[in-house]
């Protein structure tokens, strides 16, 4: 049987995981895969650590990805791209928008932001794709692009035309926003 | 078709091909969107009750009325509508009815881990419980066959990783039940003590027949393997299960988990050497297999804390897990109210004026995080008002002048407001804080009977606040803006000194709303910024230290200017001032 690909988006409630989510069970549905989505709402939402798990392969059951488990981490903010470090797979790979956003203990003076946690992180093996994203996202014209620059990211290691990850952008955001998203998308996908 | 949907999304799908024609609920995270999504089905007739008390009865009315009828709650709603529930257990219905039930092991955002299969046994109804979203639609269709066939409610039970997780569902078209003919049946219907003597043989009577039908029916499924070994499972753990085992192992899944099977789970243990029991939560399927004679293990294995996943269960059988990165030590990122947060601004004033604060259900339970602290008591929807009154029961007159309560608008129309009326008439000089931020935040923007519209976003009735407050018999009722600090600390100290019970009113919309307009983003300028941290102190996420000075995060500040009120320094201005 095909093996089953684990994906994790991370970041901090309201960055808009939702979509990117949304974007990708759809385009994974039409290519005929089996997919599971298990989505976070309620109290984390409100700036909290937030995870949804993509999984999808030919049949796939457990909705979620545990420990050792994770192809790709897609991380919205830099301290969330490390925070589930323990889910990656060996080879795994976290993609992760270098945007930093203090946690409220870090804010208050309590704990400190970690600064170099992907430098350490790479320090030990882990393989990181770490770029400004918000940067890029504003290039295209709005800073909650975030989520499709990061997707854009992903495409570029899975194996999934590009045509389709276009067609299904066009079908996941209203209208007016397509031509900025698929820019977004451009973006991310094309970064040296 | 074929459609990727959330759990919830797949019940109301079902709830729509089942010809449902009536659904009231109240919201409460992860069973929200089962109503959400139902209300996006011109042919059913949905609404956001008070709360799931009234949910469950205006169910029942419309299943006596003879349509096909639902609500939906969370698993600590179902406490709320658990009154009407275990008589509707003896009045049956006549169009068929679903209580769909979340629960929330892990208690991503709940108060408690509490495990709603014990309302079905105690209630003696059916309660079902599916897998994932196709199932979800599918077994919703025949809750209602069963819930026509046996005469009862039936309860729909689903935790958070069904509730919350997208799989491909199959659509069909709505099924057409028209309602039945509504005629009076006083013994089926009046519960009085006479009928309701009456109706308690029909109750057992019921449960033995459906226990008969958990033998045989399709719901319950053993799926074969060439082991010695079995796993009788239910829900997301049979995902799990099947993650690790695959098809090595003999499972039996259990889409019906109550009442349970006897013969079923007898021959299915008759060849085996050795039978697990994978649940999360209680042990209620183990306690059943042991009352019944076949030896399992399950607790003995697993928490009856938390939610499983693959890995817990490979661990517990002694499987190699998958090599694992050492986990850095990171600082944890709590959820938090959000920048331009209304709630902020007062609850900043009361901790300015060191008030102890009883506190209950929704965004604002955020508040007891630290910087702010504020909170010293959440419990349940309603009780902070309710828990005040005792308290000033308790500590006279002087606690009576420091202490108060804090419950939002929707809070306070689910089970607030009988707590305000034992205040007036009890009589202590409570004074009660409602936080009017319009909307029902917590669950996601959700309208109630305060925000003057319905589910579909139509025009509807308002509650008036301030009226119901006097008409409750309050006399001092008064607004604040919660943006306005200096008001604010008034309003604080003056209702904390009347003597007499008062209402304070903060009334300001939620600033996630999407009629509230973003201010310009705030800036600090550096120059005048002397480092005091005067600005921190209220918690708000775009605020942060940076070399030394404050600085505002643009994407995230809506300009509610509350920290230009705490800075002396005239610090903080408009980005392009």
């Amino acid at each position: 049987m095909m093996k089953t690909t684990n994906l994790m988006i991370v970041g901090v409630g309201g960055q808009g995981s939702l979509l990117a989510s949304k974007l990708l069970g759809r385009l994974l549905v039409d290519e005929g895969f089996d997919v599971k989505v298990s989505e976070v709402h309620g109290m984390s939402q409100r700036g909290g650590s937030v995870v949804t798990y993509v999984r999808f392969g030919e049949k796939v059951y457990s909705p979620v990805v545990a420990e050792g488990e994770a192809d790709f981490i897609i991380s919205f903010e830099k301290l969330e791209g490390a925070r589930y470090v323990s889910r990656l797979k060996e080879g795994g790979k976290i993609i992760v928008n270098t945007q930093q956003i203090d946690p409220m203990p870090v804010v208050i003076g309590a704990a400190e932001y970690p600064e170099n946690i992907l430098e350490e992180l790479s320090a030990k093996g882990i393989a990181i794709d770490a770029f400004d994203a918000l940067a890029l996202a504003e290039e295209a014209g709005s800073s909650k692009a975030v989520n499709i620059v990061l997707m854009g990211r992903l495409a570029k290691y899975l194996d999934i035309p590009y045509e389709k990850w276009m067609e299904a952008i066009a079908k996941s955001v209203k209208p007016q926003f397509v031509e900025i998203n698929k820019k977004a998308f451009d973006l991310g996908y094309n970064k040296e | 078709m074929k459609k990727l949907m959330i759990g919830n999304e797949a019940l109301a799908r079902g709830l729509y091909e089942a010809g449902v024609e009536v659904i009231s609920s109240y919201p409460g995270t992860p069973s929200t969107e089962i109503t959400e999504f139902a209300a996006n089905y011109d042919e059913i007739k949905c609404e956001w009750a008070p709360n799931e008390k009234v949910a469950c009865e205006v169910a029942f009315g419309a299943s006596l009325r003879g349509v096909r009828s639902a609500c939906a709650m969370k698993h600590v709603g179902l406490n709320v509508a658990a009154d009407p529930l275990f008589t509707l257990s003896y009045t049956g219905v006549n169009g068929g009815m679903v209580v769909c039930v979340a629960d929330d092991p892990a208690m991503h955002s709940s108060q408690n881990e509490q495990d709603s299969r014990h309302y079905a046994i105690a209630a003696k109804i059916p309660m079902l419980e599916p897998a994932d979203s196709s199932e979800a639609k599918e077994f919703m269709k025949l809750a209602f066959d069963l819930s026509e066939e046996f005469d009862t409610p039936v309860l729909m039970r689903i935790c958070t990783r069904i509730a919350h997780c997208q799989s491909i569902v199959e659509l069909a078209e709505r099924e057409a039940h028209p309602a039945k003919a509504y005629e009076r049946n006083p013994r089926k219907f009046i519960m009085a003590p006479a009928n309701a003597v009456a109706r308690h043989p029909f109750v057992e009577e019921r449960l033995q027949k459906l226990s008969n039908f958990a033998e045989t029916s399709p719901l319950n499924r053993v799926e074969k393997a060439d082991s010695k070994m079995g796993i009788i499972c239910a829900g997301a753990c049979y995902q799990y299960v099947k993650e690790v085992f695959g098809d090595s192992v003999n499972v039996l899944k259990l889409g019906m988990v109550h009442p349970l099977p006897v013969r079923l789970i007898k021959d299915f243990a008759a060849d085996l050497e050795e039978v697990y029991v994978i649940e999360e939560l209680d042990g209620i399927l183990q306690q059943h297999c042991e009352h019944i004679g076949v030896a399992v293990k399950g607790k003995e294995l697993f928490s009856p804390i938390g939610e499983y996943n693959q890995a817990t269960i490979a661990a517990a059988f002694g499987k190699a897990l998958p090599a694992a990165a050492e986990q850095p030590n990171l600082p944890v990122r709590p959820p938090v109210m959000c920048a331009g947060c209304p709630h902020r601004g007062l609850y900043y004033s009361l901790v300015k004026n060191k008030v102890t604060v009883l506190g209950d259900i929704g965004c604002y339970t955020l508040g007891m995080a630290a910087p702010l602290n504020a909170l010293d008591s959440t419990l349940c929807m309603g009780a902070s008002i309710s828990g005040l009154h005792g308290f000033n029961k308790a500590g006279g007159e002087e606690s009576e002048g420091k202490t108060v309560c804090v419950i939002g608008d929707s809070t306070f129309m689910h089970s607030g407001m009988t707590g305000l009326v034992n205040i007036a008439y009890n009589a202590t000089n409570s004074t009660v804080i409602i936080l009017d931020n319009s909307i029902t935040g917590m669950t996601g923007h959700q309208q109630n009977p305060t925000t003057g519209y319905n589910i579909k976003g139509d025009p509807a009735s308002k509650v008036d606040l301030e009226t119901l407050c006097k008409a409750i018999g309050i006399n001092r009722v008064r607004v604040v803006d919660p943006y306005d600090l200096a008001a604010c600390d008034i309003a604080i100290k003056e209702e904390l000194a009347a003597k007499e019970p008062s209402v304070i009113i903060s009334r300001r919309p939620c600033a996630l709303l999407k009629s509230v307009k973003a201010l310009p983003p705030l800036k600090v300028d550096p120059a005048k910024c002397r480092s005091c941290k005067a600005c921190m102190k209220m918690g708000c996420p775009a605020i942060s230290m940076k070399d030394g000075k404050a600085m505002i995060d643009h994407t995230l500040c809506v300009g509610c200017g509350v920290c230009t009120q705490l800075c002396k320094f005239d610090a903080i201005g408009k980005e392009n001032a």
